[in-house]
């Protein structure tokens, strides 16, 4: 049976991080957990394949043990089976150290429920926000790299081919893989689904399976965690706001304020740089 | 390649023993190209990196690479390289991960650039990736800041956290120091023609059948659309009501020579396709003028355009959170506000034509 | 359909639903706990203040692990006109031993109670709104959600779903309220540094204030109150729905008229309003108590009307209520016996519980704050009381014998006369000692 592996990443909520006035740092407690949006993109495409063709759909996330609750939702949704990796030797990865362990996680899941074939993972995180992740497990594992994959056209079972449409800036790609490959998900992929009652029922009272450095046999830890982490933080501030100076049109009618606006445009730089025609 | 099979790569930390990272001299900047014609995020990059190479007394490199791409190499001389890389083959005609990232790998490996940049675009970022692993080297992504120190250490600086944070991320044990810059963050030298350098040719070292991807066809974007290079962008929220609502919009846009852009919910409610959306889960984008019509101003909307030269706001509430980042506000119902810019801007462009 | 079937669903994670979750798991049954929001707590709102008494039995020493604000060790009652007020102020360290009550935030503590009921074994069925109680004839055998293959079978349905109770209307037990029967709570989280509100209040390390406030309400019936947390204040006020509708008075704009007077201003001064919520609180207490339990289903907490409006208690009441649904649950079923001569039970223990006492003793109190009465007693009443204490502090040559009299005199006309204050007082003492 096909086998998918889906990466994803328990990331804050954006919405409800906020600046510490004193100290000009991120509160990022308090701010409530939610899956990686582009990663549920993933994870939905993959059940899509299971759907048509059966496949075990295996979720994995190297994170603190609190991500066990975003476990649980794909779960919820669909997934077979979820894996926590968590240690505190796993701690202060960047993308390299963090793509060697995902890397190596596949490949135990491949020993355990048989070899994956296809890797989704998002386009990128809202938290660290590289997109490097991908990239970087689809080297480790020496699969075909598929990213920023708007849709999955086809696939064979057969001839183990699939098609997919990589959305670029100025266009469209599609292409053929041949799997083993792994494909990143961009958020036009698909809607993630609702989880059925059922679904709930079953995450809830599921446990994730986790992994510590010691179950895997050799995992060289040079290359884990901080230590495994070429890229080091320098200096991090809050930007200054570059204060705006917001001038609100108040006119008496519409078409005023339309003249208004454009006799303020009119008097920047702007015309000149977009070729606009200037008033006779 | 001797270290490049293909079973597995060879990926582990930096080569055993003591490396001698003195011989990692000079910047490399990969030139990203389609169909011949360079992304301009590539001049960018040359722009930013010769005056650190200067900085630093280096060496600035360029790496030219595709099909019947020849050309480039003058350009890339124009655009302040010293020297440059061309690899120029049928196996490159399309981009992809395998043989572009072996060709940047042959190069890294044997020229020993102490900084690689790459553009930040979605074939740049698919690129870098692939090539910080196998080197193994850091990687910072998406920078939108970029210096070198006296300890010769690339100061690589990126916002994080949906842009409410900025950090410098340094790699401080090995070579060469990577990075992928934004697009439309800084700015190319002037064109020199006058200016040449060494040339030196880079044959692929991969075969059709190492490869398992294959570029059935490229679709050029439907409308052309094409948010991150647009320079005037009229951009809708909720507040538009309905998919017609958008029409308004596109009328304005095209007056302006602009493209349309939106917020995720409208997306979501299909009002208009995903490529329209600006934010966090859409596109970043720096457009000269950005006119924001029914659109509250929720963050992850706002860290995707407030870069933009001039922010126009429209929007009956004149609470609004969109109004505090707008240079220009106007409290309104969009659906009488826009008409009437159309005819003004109608207006402004015809007194002069006639 | 969910082809599990559950010995009890409890529908709502609040107070009420997590106590009868938790009583029921832990006896080892198999129970489904059911809430719309992201998280039990997600979007709840109360005041501000928990007590620990009916908390207790259910958890021992609690709030050695519960997520709360702060201790109250003081607290306030006050007595506003526009520019001042009269303050009955009761510190006692006392409080802290045992404990009486916290401060703290509905978000952080309803998870942790779910949580607790998880722990010892309720399924958790989060973001999932149960739409309709499924009926066999005259017995409810479960609930349908609004999931796909939603439905969920149950030999028990405990409703717990709050003021608005959507199932209690469904049940035939729960009424539209009536506006006199609620009121409208509206709370602002206002954020400000842990020293400040430490040295405004007079506290120090975990202890906290609670201030209750009467009078300033533009005139209609309502109380407004004021807790210390962390790192905030919880501010807001509860108005009748009947006043604010004649009123034709939005609820947020008597909290910001509340905001502005003088005494309260200062003590939020340079704070930055964090969050803002609304809510309902159900207030026609005893009276609009329903029928508690029927063939196969019993209701509690708010959506039965459990609150003690007089002293701002709803969380302990529901708690306690939740406790006995899920005791009687448990012994039901030990019998194998699901209806409703076996679950009156419950509301047998809930009219020998403090729950109805407490709300019998104050069964008055709901006419006397829908009554006429409500004019004197929220509008002119604590401006004549204030008016009347400042002459009689003041030191101007009128004698104190003299003060007296004008005191009582201003009081008695407040009210309209001798008789009227009388009647006041007496209805007063009867609403609360019955
Ligand atoms: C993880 C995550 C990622 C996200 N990513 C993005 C993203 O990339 N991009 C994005 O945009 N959002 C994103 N969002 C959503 C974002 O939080 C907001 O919900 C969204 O930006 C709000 O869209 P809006 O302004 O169109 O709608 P609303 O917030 O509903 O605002 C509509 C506005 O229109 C005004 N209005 C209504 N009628 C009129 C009228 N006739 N004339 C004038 N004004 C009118 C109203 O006053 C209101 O201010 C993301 C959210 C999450 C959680
Ligand atoms: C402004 C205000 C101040 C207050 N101050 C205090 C105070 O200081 N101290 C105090 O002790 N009490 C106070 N109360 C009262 C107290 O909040 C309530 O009495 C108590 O929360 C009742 O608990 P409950 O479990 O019955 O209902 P709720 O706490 O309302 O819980 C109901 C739960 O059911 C869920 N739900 C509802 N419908 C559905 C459905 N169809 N499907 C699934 N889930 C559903 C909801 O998400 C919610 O989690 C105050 C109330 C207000 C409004
Ligand atoms: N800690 C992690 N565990 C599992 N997958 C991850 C992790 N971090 C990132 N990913 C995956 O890699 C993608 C890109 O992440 P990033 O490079 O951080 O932007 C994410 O969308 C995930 O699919």
């Amino acid at each position: 049976m096909l086998h998918i592996a889906v990466c994803i990443k328990q990331v804050p909520d954006s919405r409800e991080m906020r600046i510490d006035p004193k100290t000009n740092t991120l509160i990022r407690q308090g701010a409530p957990a939610i899956v990686n949006y582009f990663d549920l993109r993933g994870l939905e495409a993959a059940l899509q394949l299971k759907d048509e063709f059966g496949a075990r759909v295996t979720v994995l996330t190297m994170g603190p043990p609190s991500a066990d609750k975003a476990i649980k939702e794909c779960i919820a949704m669909g997934a077979d089976e979820g894996i926590l990796v968590s240690d505190r030797g796993f701690a202060g990865a960047d993308t390299l150290a963090t793509s060697y362990v995902v890397g190596q996680t596949i490949d135990k899941a491949g020993e355990v429920w048989g070899p994956v074939d296809l890797v989704f993972c998002g386009k990128q995180t809202i938290d660290g926000d590289t997109g490097q992740v991908g990239p970087g497990v689809a080297c480790r594992l020496d699969y075909e790299q598929l990213t920023y994959v708007e849709k999955v056209e086809s696939f064979d079972p057969n001839t183990r081919e699939i098609v997919v449409h990589r959305h670029l800036e100025d266009g469209v790609e599609r292409v053929q893989a041949k799997l083993p490959a792994l494909i990143t998900a961009l958020a036009e992929m698909n809607k993630p689904r609702r989880a059925s009652l059922p679904g709930v029922l079953r995450a809830a009272r599921y446990q994730p399976i986790v992994w510590t450095t010691n179950d895997f046999t050799d995992l060289d830890r040079s290359k884990i965690g901080l230590r495994g982490s070429p890229t080091v933080v320098g200096r991090s501030w809050v930007p200054e706001q570059k204060p705006v100076n917001t001038k609100i049109l108040t006119g008496d009618t519409v078409n005023q304020v339309a003249e208004d606006l454009f006799t303020a445009l009119f008097a920047t730089e702007l015309p000149g740089k977009l070729g606009w025609v200037q008033e006779g | 390649m001797a270290e490049e099979k293909k079973s597995r790569p060879a990926v582990g930390l930096q080569p055993e023993g003591d490396v001698d990272w003195s011989q990692y001299r000079g910047i490399l900047v990969v030139v990203e190209q389609r169909d011949g014609v360079a992304k301009k995020v590539s001049w960018q990059l040359l722009g930013e990196a010769r005056r650190m190479a200067d900085k630093l007394q280096a060496p600035l490199m360029a790496l030219v690479l595709g099909h019947q791409v020849g050309h480039l190499v003058k350009e890339a001389f124009a655009y302040g390289a010293d020297q440059v890389f061309l690899s120029d083959a049928p196996i490159l005609q399309d981009y992809r991960t395998r043989s572009y990232s072996r060709v940047c790998l042959q190069v890294i490996r044997e020229y020993k650039p102490e900084i690689v940049l790459i553009g930040a675009t979605y074939t740049g970022r698919d690129l870098a990736g692939a090539i910080a692993t196998h080197v193994p080297t850091g990687l910072t992504a998406d920078c939108t800041q970029l210096d070198v120190d006296e300890n010769r250490l690339l100061n690589a600086t990126r916002p994080a956290f949906s842009e409410k944070m900025v950090a410098t991320i340094l790699c401080k044990q090995f070579k060469p120091q990577m990075a992928t810059a934004r697009p439309g963050v800084f700015a190319a030298l002037p064109r020199d023609d006058a200016r040449s350098g060494q040339v030196i040719e880079i044959p692929p070292q991969i075969e059709e059948s190492e490869i398992g991807t294959r570029v059935l066809e490229f679709i050029q974007e439907r409308q052309g659309i094409n948010l991150e290079d647009a320079e005037v962008i009229v951009a809708g929220g909720r507040g538009v009501g309905s998919p017609e609502g958008f029409r308004l919009l596109q009328e304005l846009a095209d007056v302006l020579g602009g493209v349309v852009g939106a917020t995720r919910p409208v997306v979501e409610a299909g009002w208009i396709g995903h490529e329209h959306q600006v934010g966090q889960t859409g596109s970043t984008v720096r457009p000269k003028l950005y006119i924001a019509a029914g659109i509250s101003g929720a963050v992850q909307h706002v860290v995707g355009m407030q870069h933009s030269d001039y922010i126009v706001a429209i929007n009956k509430d004149p609470e609004a959170p969109i109004f505090s980042g707008a240079h220009y506000g106007i409290v309104g119902d969009l659906f009488e506000v826009i008409p009437a810019l159309i005819t003004a801007a109608k207006a402004r462009k015809t007194t002069h034509v006639s | 359909m969910a082809e599990e079937r559950f010995d009890c669903v409890v529908v709502g994670g609040g107070p009420a639903g997590a106590a009868a979750a938790y009583t029921m798991a832990k006896a080892g049954l198999k129970v489904a706990l059911i809430d719309r929001g992201e998280f039990p707590g997600a979007k709840n709102v109360f005041g501000g203040v928990l007590f620990r008494s009916q908390l207790e039995d259910l958890l021992p020493e609690f709030w050695k692990e519960a997520p709360l604000e702060r201790l109250i060790v003081e607290e306030r009652l006050m007595l506003l006109d526009e520019q001042g007020m009269v303050t009955l102020s009761h510190r006692n360290p006392g409080f802290a031993d045992p404990p009486n009550s916290w401060s703290a935030m509905r978000a952080q503590f309803d998870a942790w109670f779910a949580g607790k009921a998880e722990k010892a074994g309720a399924v958790p069925v989060y973001q999932t709104t149960v739409t309709e109680l499924l009926q066999e004839g005259d017995r409810v055998v479960g609930v349908r959600t609004d999931r796909e293959d939603g439905d969920l079978y149950a030999d028990i349905v405990i409703v717990a779903d709050g003021v608005n109770s959507l199932l209690g209307k469904a049940l035939g037990v729960h009424r539209e309220w009536q506006p006199d029967e609620v009121s409208l709570g509206v709370k602002e989280i206002i954020h400000l540094p842990r020293n400040v509100i430490e040295s405004r209040f007079n506290l120090e390390g975990n202890e906290g204030a609670s201030i209750e406030f009467l009078g300033d309400t533009l005139g209609m019936t309502g109380l407004g109150f004021l807790y210390t947390n962390k790192e905030s204040i919880s501010i807001g006020v509860g108005i009748m729905v009947n006043d604010l509708q004649k009123a034709r008075v939005k609820p947020y704009a008597v909290l910001d008229h509340v905001k502005q007077h003088p005494y309260i201003r200062k003590l939020i001064a340079g704070g930055e309003v964090e969050e803002y919520a609304a809510h309902l609180i159900p207030e026609g207490g005893f009276h609009s108590m329903p029928p508690l339990a029927g063939n196969g289903w019993m209701i509690c907490g708010d959506a039965a009307q459990m609150v003690n409006a007089v002293n701002g208690e709803g969380t302990n009441l529901a708690v306690l209520s939740g406790r006995l649904a899920g005791e009687t649950a448990i012994l039901a079923h030990v019998r194998g016996d699901y209806s409703l001569g076996m679950l009156d039970h419950y509301n047998e223990s809930i009219r020998a519980s403090i729950v109805f006492k407490d709300l019998k003793k104050y069964s008055g109190i709901h006419g006397l704050l829908s009554g006429p009465e409500r004019r004197v007693l929220f509008g002119k009443l604590p401006g004549v009381l204030n008016e009347s204490i400042s002459d009689y502090m003041s030191v101007n040559g009128i004698t104190k014998e003299e003060k007296q009299k004008m005191l009582i005199h201003q009081l008695r006309d407040a009210a309209g006369g001798n008789v009227e204050l009388l009647r006041l007082g007496l209805k007063g003492w009867r609403a609360i000692n019955r």
